[in-house]
């Protein structure tokens, strides 16, 4: 059975979330992968406001296919989130709370996402077409040269993702792999 | 002596890079049904579900599984008594791939510069191999080969005397550090032999084998089985979510080598194992 869960977070809904809760988002989240993240990265250096206020929200870390005529967005599955690791804490610390991907997070990344009380959920790689179903309205809001990297504001109603680290300090792929590990 | 058109190399190429993206071969689709059976998470069940399901709205809808629809690798074989007319065939190819890419709506993912980073905006160029082989044919077998399991393949140049069992250790230690990143379950590709590149080179060209089909030669088929067996032990499961589904195949490839030498190469791919074949 999926919880169902609005985004934006409320502080209380990401602490009732435990490794292994499978989830339905609904509401709003922004995309950012690896040219997007370098680029909040010099952003926040040079004292700069970033393209959209972090705090409370969610970033997930895709980027699709172009969209057919007719089509909100084109397939849209997750990346593989540890090339975002470097970028991630300072994201944390300014009040990020959560992250849709796939794949490990650093040790750093994990400690920080304790300390803020934020969560890291997976999204099932190569299910893209599926998922582009639970993305109702796309909005490029920053970074249009990018292309497929620049930052979307998405609109989703139960896009579907499973908890993996979340701000109790618990691991999914740790403790996923631990139970069914036969050597 | 058989004379080949650039535009009918160009055609057929950007047809198989859409039809590649939009319809997930039948071997995989088999594995994914086998594998449900035999999955003992159920959040394991869950995601090959949802595979399932994306791969049948995807084939449906004539959209991409997978918003990495990846570089595109292509093993060429030419007969020495094809001619090509219009062109070179390496320009063929890419032209195919630009054509496919932009019809079909795929993401282009290729920068130009490793170092500069710029998109090309077009996914070419591919990565082509061309094999001189007897004949008058020209047979192109290409995958497009997802970024996150490329990112966790890796080579070592084992010692002669590592042996049998040094080569398992190596290849369930590069399964195992991959875990969720390299989009399990998997299609492992492994080349033993040759030489540095070879090696490599003979891992990325077992992959285009179809899943299920083992080795000709007995005793390396029987290495396959072997080490799946032991892969699907390892408890990483679909997506790395823990489980008993890691690889849905693993392929060997052999080759001569260096009385010095035992080099080994696995190149992961990713569950969205796309290859087709055309023969002009």
């Amino acid at each position: 059975m999926s919880k169902h869960i609005q985004v934006p977070f409320k502080k209380e809904d990401i602490l009732a979330l435990r490794s292994g809760d499978r989830v339905l988002l609904t509401g709003t989240v922004y995309t950012a992968r690896d040219a997007a993240h370098k680029r909040m990265a010099e952003q926040i250096e040079k004292g700069a406001p970033l393209p959209f206020d972090v705090e409370n929200q969610v970033i997930y870390y895709v980027g699709p296919t172009p969209a057919k005529p007719g089509q909100v967005i084109g397939s849209a599955g997750p990346t593989t989130s540890s090339r975002m690791d470097k970028f991630t804490p300072a994201l944390l610390d300014m009040g990020l709370r959560g992250m849709i991907g796939k794949g490990y997070r650093s040790e750093e990344v994990k400690k920080s996402i304790v300390k803020n009380q934020a969560i890291y959920f997976g999204a099932i790689g190569g299910s893209a077409a599926l998922i582009s179903r639970s993305i109702k309205s796309v909005e490029v809001i920053a970074y249009d040269d990018l292309g497929t990297e620049a930052i979307r504001k998405l609109e989703i109603e139960n896009f579907p993702v499973v908890v993996i680290n979340d701000a109790h300090g618990n691991d999914l792929y740790r403790e996923g792999v631990e139970k069914y590990r036969q050597i | 002596m058989k004379v080949i058109h650039y535009e009918d190399i160009v055609e057929k190429v950007a047809e198989m890079c859409i039809e590649a993206n939009y319809d997930l071969g039948e071997d995989v689709m088999n594995a994914f049904q086998a594998a449900l059976k035999t999955e003992q998470s159920e959040t394991g069940k869950e995601v090959l579900s949802q595979l399932i399901e994306n791969a049948d709205i995807a084939t449906k809808q004539r959209v991409p599984m997978c918003q990495d629809t990846g570089t595109v690798v292509c093993i060429v074989e030419l007969g020495q008594d094809c001619h090509i007319t219009g062109g070179s065939l390496y320009d063929a190819i890419n032209d195919g791939i630009r054509k496919g890419y932009g019809d079909g709506y795929l993401r282009n993912s290729i920068v130009k510069d490793p170092l500069e980073r710029k998109n090309t905006d077009d996914n070419t160029p591919g990565i082509i191999h061309i094999e001189m082989v007897e004949g008058d044919q020209l047979s192109i077998h290409m995958t497009a080969k997802g970024g996150g399991a490329e990112n966790m393949s890796d080579l070592k140049m084992l010692k002669p005397s590592d042996g049998i069992q040094g080569i398992k250790d190596y290849i369930l230690d590069v399964v195992r550090v991959a875990g969720p990143n390299a989009c399990p379950p998997l299609v492992v590709g492994v080349g033993i032999g040759g030489n540095f590149e070879r090696c490599a080179y003979l891992a990325k060209k077992s992959l285009f084998r179809p899943i299920g089909e083992r080795h000709k030669d007995l005793e390396v088929a029987d290495l396959e089985v072997e080490l799946m067996e032991e892969i699907n032990r390892l408890g990483i499961g679909p997506q790395g979510m823990g489980g008993t589904t890691t690889a849905l195949d693993i392929k060997i490839e052999v080759e001569a080598c260096h009385i010095a030498a035992l080099p080994v190469a696995v190149n992961l791919n990713c569950h969205a194992s796309r290859h087709k074949e055309a023969t002009l």
